[in-house]
């Protein structure tokens, strides 16, 4: 019996096992652990998740847009670099057209002169040669004169023809 | 209809006996009253918490932001993530509730008439047994459904089959501590409490030599009660990894 009460008293003052409370402490948590899933930490985990997201999303987003600024970069010092060479291409090539031409011109300006100098000389044996046969014509002309002239003071053929002979070459020299 | 059952060095508890007239079935209000109020402040703080998220978290968010990457940090320590993150609500759940109910119990204790009605939910055996056990049923749970009966079962035979006794009262001894090593540090803490606070009042002698120990002690209690809280959803996530993880 004074077991019995020791006992008893030891189980009172630890509260006991109460069966309800044990059902209730069950039914409160589970009910707790739905509402406060649903209502407080669903939405934070949701938003923790989506900040994760956004932070991944944003470094992916970053690094692709480096990626492209650098590559555009690279783009753009090659395109210089390919100008650069363009524009020296540009202008040797006009230097050589330059000198090209000037060398044609002159080339050209050299024929013209000697055309023209040929031509002038052409002209020249021309007008001399028409001048000698309009001399020998007036000589011609002249020495029958002469002859007319020579018979009437009865000169020799041989005489003659020296005389015109002469004549001739005095008027070749002079010419 | 009351009986008064000795609790607390001498405040008795307001426990009913034989409800409806069924002689095993018992109530103490006072347990019922402090889950229903641990309930509600849990409850409504983290609904408080978690008014107005945004992505650039501020004040009460940071809060519960912290309190859920610590949960995590204990999950993670005992399994991987991706089976892990299942039990992030439980565990959360469990930490908050019972550092709430111990926090209750340290900071005051109210007795109406001579029953002790205000103290923590979590310094009862019953009820924290109740919790332990619903932890170690969930294990078992989760052990079944997340690896197949198959591999649940040959798991009480590993590493070799002797040991098969050993494991069987391993789950009850698993129970047993966990739910009364909580009970044990809370229930100690509380008569201690209650000890000093009867002392203090009881002569300007004993205040002057109560006061400062009794501040000491508080000080001490709130400490247990957060490391107590971290224990059991410590443990909880051990035994659960047990269950559901392939390794061991």
């Amino acid at each position: 019996m004074q077991a019995f009460t020791e006992y008893s008293v030891i189980n009172a003052a630890l509260g006991g096992f109460h069966v309800v409370d044990m059902i209730t402490q069950l039914f409160f948590f589970l009910i707790l652990l739905i509402l406060v899933r649903k209502f407080a930490w669903g939405p934070v985990m949701d938003m923790m998740q989506k900040r994760e997201d956004y932070v991944a999303g944003e470094i992916e987003a970053a690094e692709k847009s480096r990626e492209e600024a650098e590559k555009a970069s690279n783009e753009a010092v090659e395109q210089l670099k390919q100008t650069k060479q363009e524009a020296q291409k540009i202008v040797e090539d006009a230097k050589n057209a330059g000198v090209r031409q000037e060398q044609d011109i002159i080339a050209a300006a050299r024929a013209e002169a000697d055309r023209i100098k040929h031509a002038a000389q052409a002209d020249i044996q021309n007008e001399k040669e028409k001048a000698l046969q309009a001399l020998q014509d007036k000589v011609a002309s002249l020495s029958v004169l002469i002859a007319s002239k020579v018979i009437e003071k009865e000169i020799s053929t041989q005489d003659q023809e020296k005389l015109i002979n002469d004549y001739i070459k005095e008027v070749g020299e002079e010419l | 209809m009351f009986e008064r059952g000795v609790s607390k060095v001498d405040h008795g508890a307001p426990i009913i006996e034989n409800l409806f007239g069924i002689s095993w079935l018992s109530v103490n209000l006072s347990n019922i009253l402090m889950m229903f109020i641990t309930s509600v402040i849990v409850f409504v703080l983290c609904v408080l918490g978690a008014r107005r998220l945004q992505m650039k978290p501020t004040g009460a968010q940071n809060a519960m932001e912290w309190v859920l990457d610590f949960v995590k940090g204990i999950i993670n320590d005992t399994m991987d993530w991706k089976t892990g993150k299942l039990f992030l609500p439980l565990g959360l759940t469990l930490f908050t509730y019972i550092l709430v109910g111990n926090m209750l119990g340290v900071m005051t204790n109210g007795v109406v008439g001579h029953d002790l009605w205000w103290k923590s939910p979590t310094a009862d055996p019953g009820i924290t047994l109740t919790l332990s056990a619903m932890v170690i049923v969930l294990t078992h749970f989760y052990g079944i459904k997340l690896r197949g009966g198959k591999e649940y079962v040959k798991d009480y035979f590993r590493p070799m089959w002797p040991l098969f006794p050993i494991k069987i009262v391993e789950e009850f001894s698993n129970t047993l501590t966990l739910g009364l090593r909580l009970f044990g540090n809370l229930y100690a803490g509380e008569v201690l409490l209650a000890l000093l606070v009867g002392l203090t009042t009881s002569s300007w002698l004993g205040f002057l030599g109560g006061a400062i120990p009794f501040l000491a002690w508080q000080g001490f209690s709130i400490f247990i009660g957060g490391i107590q809280a971290f224990i059991f959803t410590m443990l909880t996530m051990v035994y659960m990894s047990h269950k559901v993880s392939e390794e061991h």
